[in-house]
């Protein structure tokens, strides 16, 4: 079983039906029992940081999440917000404090008006892979997928990274580091590469 | 490098899928479901669906539609038509929709892009401005399905609701809509230049030149269709192939 941790933020339904698509087994929820018995755990997320953090206090997930994840190694997978909100830090809206799981902080888009960049970084980029995981199997080395964000992680620990992308600067798109996985970009929004990621989570044993 | 979009948009009213001309003479095209089924193989990269049913059943009928839509479609939806209320915006996400549109309730209800965008991101809140041009060349934002004329400048009022914290603008031509005869460059230029978020224009789109247009001259940062889309034997597939050809940053 796969929890989807439902903290009031974020697709949660896209994510539940791209799993299903691909034979997973998923709860949408934030019951700790439900998270304790699932052997898997998404973190989703679309808004603002420090609501995340916030939610994730008020339903009392922050000492959970890190008994299943951190200590029980449970495979983790973060998606957008719920990449970001691993990091120590956020800019976001004044400075937020994250759940401090990766060495690693939250920085925002900001380029001169010349350099003409939209922000919200919207849409499909490329990734380009630069190590091999089990979760990337059966991809290229540079793949397109879809992203929806003003704010990335910018990691000081360099095992971290393992996608890379650039938009008017090089960012970090996706990142694992043991049993934590976690992408910028949407895999539920991008089509059959991100569904052949989302199969391969299933079947990852780290 | 960030790719160009090319979004084929869906219209429904009360549960039906239909192609309007000018926003008006409405025909029916099909079952919406079947339709985003099939947008979602050709890989289009994005579906906005706006709904513009007058009435409550009608717009119960878009709830489901964007739940199932969400259970097919492994692709950005954005999804509008009559969204008055955060808590309107917040039933729609949990449905299935990735972004909202919302259009008469920006200029109608005080206060709610700004709270819109702070609840839920500003990625989530879409714009979207129907505008006409008129005789003499000037432009204007019209409201209530391109019903009510709203005396604002679409390029001012573009400006004003990214400062409000609006992710995105859909911006469509009234007066080119199913009519195939091209997208207004001028007035998508003008908006994109002015303002820092994403601009999709629509209305107007006849050939797959007018992508190209619309993404390399205009510099939207996406191109959305419908007609040609309905009504000529052209699909994303053909478009993407076209706009690859002539070296237009699209997703190959």
């Amino acid at each position: 079983m796969i929890a989807i941790v439902d903290y009031g933020l974020g697709n949660l339904r896209s994510i539940a039906k791209a799993l299903e698509c691909v034979g997973g087994d998923t709860v949408v929820t934030n019951n700790h029992e439900e998270i304790q018995n699932a052997d898997r755990i998404i973190l989703p997320g679309v808004g603002a940081f420090g609501d995340g953090m916030q939610n994730l206090k008020k339903f009392k997930l922050i000492e959970l999440l890190k008994d299943e994840v951190l200590k029980k190694k449970k495979p983790f997978w973060g998606i957008c917000l719920g990449m970001q909100l691993l990091a120590k830090e956020s800019e976001e809206f004044g400075s937020h404090k994250g759940l401090n799981w990766i060495d690693a902080n939250v920085r925002k888009f900001n380029f001169p008006s010349e350099k003409k960049l939209k922000v919200p970084h919207m849409g499909w980029n490329t990734v380009n892979f630069v190590r091999n995981h089990p979760i990337t199997s059966g991809l290229k080395n540079q793949e397109d997928f879809y992203f929806v964000h003003s704010y990335y992680v910018n990691p000081n620990d360099l095992v971290l990274p393992l996608g890379t992308c650039d938009y008017g600067v090089p960012f970090t798109a996706c990142i694992s580091k043991e049993n934590i996985f976690a992408t910028q970009f949407h895999p539920e929004k991008s089509q059959q590469k991100g569904l052949k990621m989302l199969a391969n989570f299933i079947e990852w044993n780290p | 490098m960030l790719k160009k979009r090319i979004i084929p948009s869906l219209l429904l009213k009360d549960g039906r899928m239909v192609k309007s001309v000018q926003f008006g003479n409405y025909r029916d095209t099909g079952h919406p479901i079947t339709a985003a089924r099939i947008y979602d193989a050709q890989r289009a990269d994005e579906l906005v669906v706006l709904d513009i049913s007058a009435s409550k059943e009608g717009r119960k009928i878009l709830f489901d539609i964007a739940t199932q839509m969400a259970e097919e479609c492994f692709m950005p939806l954005c999804i509008g038509g009559g969204i008055r209320s955060i808590e309107d915006i917040q039933s729609l996400l949990r449905d299935g929709a990735d972004k909202i549109a919302i259009n008469t309730a920006a200029i109608e209800v005080e206060g709610l892009i700004k709270e819109a965008a702070e609840k839920f991101g500003c990625s989530t809140i879409v714009v979207s401005i129907d505008y006409i041009k008129h005789d003499d060349g000037s432009y204007e934002v019209f409201t209530h399905g391109g019903t009510k004329a709203t005396g604002k400048d679409p390029v001012i009022w573009a400006k004003e609701v990214a400062n409000k914290g609006a992710g995105e603008i859909f911006l469509m031509s009234i007066d080119r809509d199913g009519t195939m005869k091209g997208l207004d460059l001028e007035l998508t230029k003008s908006v994109v230049d002015a303002i820092n978020i994403p601009v999709i224009t629509a209305g107007g789109v006849g050939t797959l030149d007018d992508f190209r247009l619309g993404m390399e001259e205009a510099g939207a940062s996406a191109v959305s269709a419908a007609s040609i889309f309905h009504f000529t034997d052209q699909s994303p597939i053909k478009t993407r192939k076209y706009l690859v050809d002539r070296g237009v940053n699209v997703r190959a």
